[in-house]
């Protein structure tokens, strides 16, 4: 038990500040630090995201598993994931959409209570980049996340970086 | 050269990529007969996939890669429309009466090529309800309108499981879509009670098309493609197409780029067991664990961004090299890290094997005995946490590994106890030798070009292999006429780790199925394609 607690005590606290502006500079950051005090106001600490991997190639799961992460502490930001779909605000969907998993997505969607957002993760499930047109659609794909349900955010990259997602969930609560 | 002085005469591949041999086999007989032989002398099938060859040689091919002490063994079976098969729907004999790990490739084999065992199980594996019964994707002439609501109906589809019968028995089925954040597959679970009868995975939620994606694409294109059929294992893919491309082309890489693409192996090696230990821990209620690996993670994770341009490696090992070099200070700072990694990951070693509480959770949970691991052909880390040596980056009887790892002498990690400990026990291994391995290779990095040409050499074919940080990861190749891709099939290990999780559950409860699962994490989009 000692040993542990020494480490505790020794890692300290290495969250970092919430990420800067995106590149495009859609939202600056003094708005960033605003969203922060909105998604407390809006949803008193408790936006909740339910995952869904429709058919990624599990890099973006890399980088969202990363969000809890000590350095980036989604969860210290009042945002967590949920197992269940019937409890959360959000879904976070990876893409591209297969046709395999295209009924299962559509269902998650319809268990997710209004208001709801959904944020499209990765360049397969935004249909963009060089990734998007690697896994464009055929006869076993959907295509982008849009392509099945509505999205409200799109967080492209390949995988997206922990602090691009972090931007685009908050993004897409601001739209809220 | 044959082999077990079966009637099939092989021809070595040349370059430097791991021992391959490719041969043919005359008919269905010679190709069982083989197999039966490769499995009375400790062999493995290592993968199975079919080619629609009838537009270049009026015939459909089975390829099988089986894996003996010397290396691998690629086999074709030229199957003729007509005859006294069935004209449509050629047949070839049934090996997964010799190798259970053949019955989920045969059956993927037919749903995408049409070729199909005379027996055994014939259901269908990747194709769900999104494509006709007698419509197969990697036929040329299979045509198929593409866009969002034309083409086939997307029907829902049933699936015959085998069921449990008997007082108190019931079922529970879990997915496609998990309580975490992980990729999709269902699982249903036989249970009395608590108890685990039986398990039995349903997957192919994550099938893309990948393979129908690869026909037509020129080499550049494939590596890119490659890179994305398992994220977590995109530099093991990366590098067995770029040697199966390069063994195609007749092109051999120069020492640096072999190095290079080494110790980036290595380092996905450590980034993927760092994260699994954390949610190891975690799973046992021991958040402690997941915080400290996480973190390790993290960092490991942002000296890749540094120096290799992305988190993951991905894109940086193509055919002919890889397209990255490091100067002193990156392979200093390289080492350093390696250094200070391995200090903490031993300090957390310790915490956690003197955690009664985690220790009772790893100890005897879900185990498999090396003799289940031998049948059912597994590779890896899990074969290896049964107390098999086997890995393709170590010396063993009659096999040499290939280059960089014939010099650096190789250490495998082995445990015999087959559970959950068992492969939290080799990961820590393999960590602490691929620390020092890294350090080798930074330290030892030859000089010259990084990269060399790789001009497509048409009608080619090659097979590569590499030791993944699952297990073995391979991809054979077919070029066309033009040089461009005819057709490619990557084979992650998953496939055969699959089953033996359905057995490594069978003694223990259902609350300890996270953990099991957790202990191999096995990937669906790299068997689902």
């Amino acid at each position: 038990m000692i040993p542990l607690l020494k480490r505790i005590f020794r890692t300290g606290i290495l969250t970092e500040p919430p990420p800067p502006p995106p590149p495009a500079a859609e939202v600056p950051r003094a708005e960033i630090e605003r969203l922060n005090d909105e998604v407390l106001a809006i949803l008193g600490r408790a936006l909740t995201i339910r995952e869904v991997d429709a058919g990624s190639c599990n890099g973006c799961e890399l980088e969202i598993h990363a969000l809890n992460n000590a350095y980036y502490n989604l969860e210290g930001c009042g945002i967590k994931f949920v197992a269940s779909p019937r409890h959360a605000d959000m879904l976070l969907v990876t893409g591209p959409v297969t046709k395999n998993m295209e009924n299962a997505l559509r269902i998650a969607y319809d268990c997710t209570p209004d208001p709801k957002l959904v944020v499209a993760v990765g360049d397969c499930g935004c249909g963009c980049g060089e990734a998007g047109r690697l896994f464009n659609e055929n006869y076993a794909t959907c295509g982008a996340v849009e392509n099945v349900i509505a999205v409200d955010v799109r967080v492209p990259g390949c995988p997206p970086t922990p602090t691009a997602l972090m931007q685009g969930i908050l993004a897409a609560v601001k739209r809220r | 050269m044959l082999f077990h002085a079966e009637p099939i005469e092989f021809t070595a591949q040349a370059g430097p990529g791991a021992p391959a041999w490719t041969g043919r086999a005359a008919d269905g007989e010679d190709l069982l007969r083989f197999a039966v032989s490769v499995h009375r002398h400790g062999g493995r099938i290592a993968a199975l996939w079919g080619d629609d060859r009838r537009r270049e040689d009026g015939c459909f091919r089975l390829n099988c890669v089986f894996s003996l002490d010397e290396g691998h063994a690629w086999v074709t079976l030229d199957l003729r429309a007509g005859g006294a098969n069935d004209g449509d729907c050629p047949f070839y004999p049934d090996l997964s009466g010799i190798f259970p790990a053949a019955n989920r490739m045969q059956r993927a084999t037919r749903d995408l090529v049409g070729i199909c065992c005379d027996g055994g199980d014939q259901r269908a594996w990747l194709r769900h309800g999104a494509w006709p019964e007698h419509w197969h994707p990697l036929r040329h002439d299979s045509v198929h309108e593409v866009g969002v609501g034309v083409g086939f109906p997307n029907l829902p589809s049933d699936y015959d499981f085998v069921q449990v019968g008997g007082e108190g028995a019931h079922e529970i089925p879990v997915g496609p879509i998990h309580a975490g954040i992980i990729e999709p597959g269902h699982f249903r679970f036989s249970v009395i009670g608590e108890k685990v009868l039986r398990l039995e995975q349903r997957l192919g939620y994550q099938h893309k098309g990948v393979e129908h994606r690869f026909v037509g694409t020129d080499i550049a294109a494939g590596a890119k493609l490659v890179g994305r059929v398992s994220g977590d294992s995109t530099c093991a893919y990366a590098w067995a197409y770029a040697t199966a491309i390069e063994a195609a082309c007749g092109v051999a890489p120069p020492p640096r780029a072999l190095a290079l693409r080494a110790l980036m192996l290595e380092r996905e090696r450590v980034a993927n067991h760092l994260g699994d230990l954390g949610a190891l821990g975690n799973d046992a209620a021991f958040a402690f664990g997941l915080t400290q690996f996480m973190r390790l993670k993290e960092d490991w994770l942002r000296l890749n961004a540094q120096l290799f341009g992305h988190r993951f490696m991905m894109d940086r090992i193509v055919p002919g090299g890889v397209v990255l070099d490091l100067d002193p200070p990156a392979l200093r700072m390289i080492v350093e890290q390696c250094d200070a990694l391995g200090r903490e990951v031993k300090d957390i070693r310790s915490i956690y094997e003197e955690h009664p509480g985690l220790q009772d959770r790893f100890l005897t949970t879900g185990a498999i005995t090396a003799e289940l691991a031998r049948e059912l052909s597994l590779t890896g880390m899990a074969a290896r946490a049964t107390g098999i040596i086997l890995d393709g980056r170590c010396y063993r009887q009659g096999y040499a590994p290939p280059a960089p790892y014939a010099e650096l002498g190789v250490r495998p990690a082995t445990d015999e106890r087959g559970d959950v400990a068992a492969r939290v026990a080799v990961r820590f291994d393999e960590i602490f030798e691929s620390l020092r391995l890294i350090k080798e290779l930074a330290v030892g990095l030859p000089d010259g070009d990084s990269r060399v040409e790789c001009a497509p050499r048409p009608c080619g074919c090659g097979l590569g292999v590499v030791e993944g940080w699952r297990g073995e990861v391979i991809v054979g190749v077919q070029l066309d006429e033009e040089g461009r891709i005819a057709r490619a099939h990557p084979h992650d290990p998953s496939w055969q780790i699959w089953l033996a999780l359905e057995h490594a559950v069978l003694a223990d409860i259902v609350p300890d199925f996270p953990l099991i699962n957790k202990s191999f994490n096995l990937s669906y989009s790299g068997v689902d394609l």
